[in-house]
């Protein structure tokens, strides 16, 4: 079973409704056993960084969460739950989980950008990535995004998907069986869907 | 490229949809469970929901309602009304609401927006003002629920409120709204010069091309009842919005 980690930083309710809809068995969980039984891991969240951190620790998930990644267990990180895999971030000067290296760094663009990037945008991924299964058949694929903080990887290796706002910004990662998007698929109807759906096959 | 948000706004009261003009008159639509089904598959950017008796009448937000209705928006959902304490905002977020709007409780404590940007992000923090014009035509701060505040002068109350953390600011214009005449451009024009962050405007789409220009004076997102819910010279009640290609061709 999918477990959506409970951590107390929002939107869990869209991830589970977006999951039933597509009839991918969930539960919303910050029990530490749960967690270790799951199948598939989502770390959702919205919020900011440093709070993130603080909760995770405060419920003692950071180790369970390590070791399911070590283990191989598939996870997804949405939001500020895939800037959480980054080593650290310039938002609350916080370390993270240090799952993919990199910093999560403020969108410094010019005065016409408005941030938080907000809204929708087109993306361009790796064709090969699981994630993005079958998604050739999709035209023009976009996303509801919103953050003020982007990934900046360490290893461009560890791309898999890009967008544009003032310039190129990294917005999905991967690392073995740990993925991460900074839009919300849980928010961005039949593209949502699909990714999801391809989540919960891999 | 971002493209421009374009943003169905539905009112509710007594679990039902009505829609108003100037602020009055408010007519009854149908069900929000219903319109949220058929803006699924219209696909919309995202989806307004203001409860708009909830702050006058001193009620919470009707969290039970408030679930059911976001458990079938697979698109971001704003809701605003009744929103007094740092416990609603989080319960709202939990039940799948992505942006909370908050309007009244603003007015006199900037500080409950400071705390939950700080919380929950900016990004999810909406301030909402209601703006009419006084007897001179200069604009002013409205209190829909008749809240007596000390905000004066409305520009800088909406950098205070961008100040303290506010993500967004969603301007509602009291008399264009319902009136499908287009947007009040000057509003926008004024506001959106002394905002970093986006400002959505709403109040007076009854045309695409409203939308468009309501873009080109300055605001980063087009919001809109009437235009959405409304067709025809009798304003015959039919739930509509553009395809993606159509809303592409309107801001190109």
């Amino acid at each position: 079973m999918i477990t959506i980690i409970d951590y107390g930083m929002g939107n869990l309710g869209s991830i589970q409704n977006m999951l039933k809809k597509i009839d991918s068995a969930c539960r919303i969980s910050s029990n530490i056993d749960e967690i270790e039984d799951a199948t598939k891991l989502i770390l959702p969240g919205v919020g900011s960084y440093a709070q993130a951190m603080f909760n995770l620790n405060e419920l003692g998930l950071i180790p369970v969460i390590k070791k399911k990644v070590d283990s191989q267990t598939p996870l997804l990180g949405i939001c500020l739950g895939m800037q959480l895999l980054s080593t650290h971030s310039e938002e609350g000067n916080a370390d993270g989980l240090d799952i993919i290296p990199g910093e999560v760094i403020k969108f410094d663009l010019p005065d016409s950008y408005k941030v938080p990037h907000m809204g929708w945008n087109l993306i361009h991924y790796k064709e090969k990535c699981r994630l993005f299964n079958g998604f050739e058949e999709l035209e023009e694929v976009r996303y509801y995004f919103v953050h003020s903080y982007h990934f900046s990887l360490k290893n461009m290796e560890h791309q898999i998907a890009t967008a544009n706002y003032g310039k190129e910004f990294t917005c999905g990662v991967q690392k073995d069986n740990v993925y991460g998007v900074q839009f919300h698929p849980e928010k961005s109807h039949t593209f949502g869907m699909h990714l999801l759906e391809n989540f919960s096959k891999i | 490229m971002l493209r421009t948000r374009v943003i169905p706004v539905l009112l509710l009261r007594n679990k039902g949809l009505v829609k108003t003009t100037q602020f009055d008159k408010s007519r009854y639509i149908g069900d929000p469970i219903n319109a949220v089904k058929l803006f699924n598959d219209k696909e919309v950017d995202e989806l307004i929901f203001l409860d708009i008796d909830a702050s006058k009448q001193q009620l919470k937000p009707d969290f039970e309602y408030i679930k059911s209705i976001a458990s079938e928006c697979f698109m971001p959902l704003g809701y605003g009304g009744g929103i007094t304490t740092m416990e609603d905002i989080s319960l709202l977020f939990s039940i799948g609401v992505e942006k909370v709007i908050i309007n009244s409780s603003a007015l006199n404590n900037l500080h409950l927006i400071k705390e939950a940007a700080n919380t929950f992000g900016n990004q999810s923090i909406v301030v909402a003002v209601d703006v009419n014009k006084n007897l001179f035509g200069k604009y002013q701060i409205f209190s829909h629920a008749k809240i007596k505040h000390k905000q004066t002068d409305l520009l800088e109350y909406v950098k205070k409120a961008q100040d303290a953390g506010a993500g967004e600011i969603f301007i509602n214009s009291v008399e264009n709204d319902g009136m499908m005449q287009g947007y009040d451009l000057k509003l926008i024009q004024r506001l959106s010069k002394e905002l970093t962050v986006p400002m959505v405007i709403s109040g007076g789409a009854g045309k695409l091309h409203h939308l468009k220009e309501a873009v080109e004076a300055g605001a980063s997102a087009v919001a809109a009842g009437s235009l959405f819910i409304y067709h025809g010279p009798h304003k015959a009640v039919l739930i509509n919005y553009p395809g993606y290609q159509e809303l592409k061709n309107i801001f190109n």
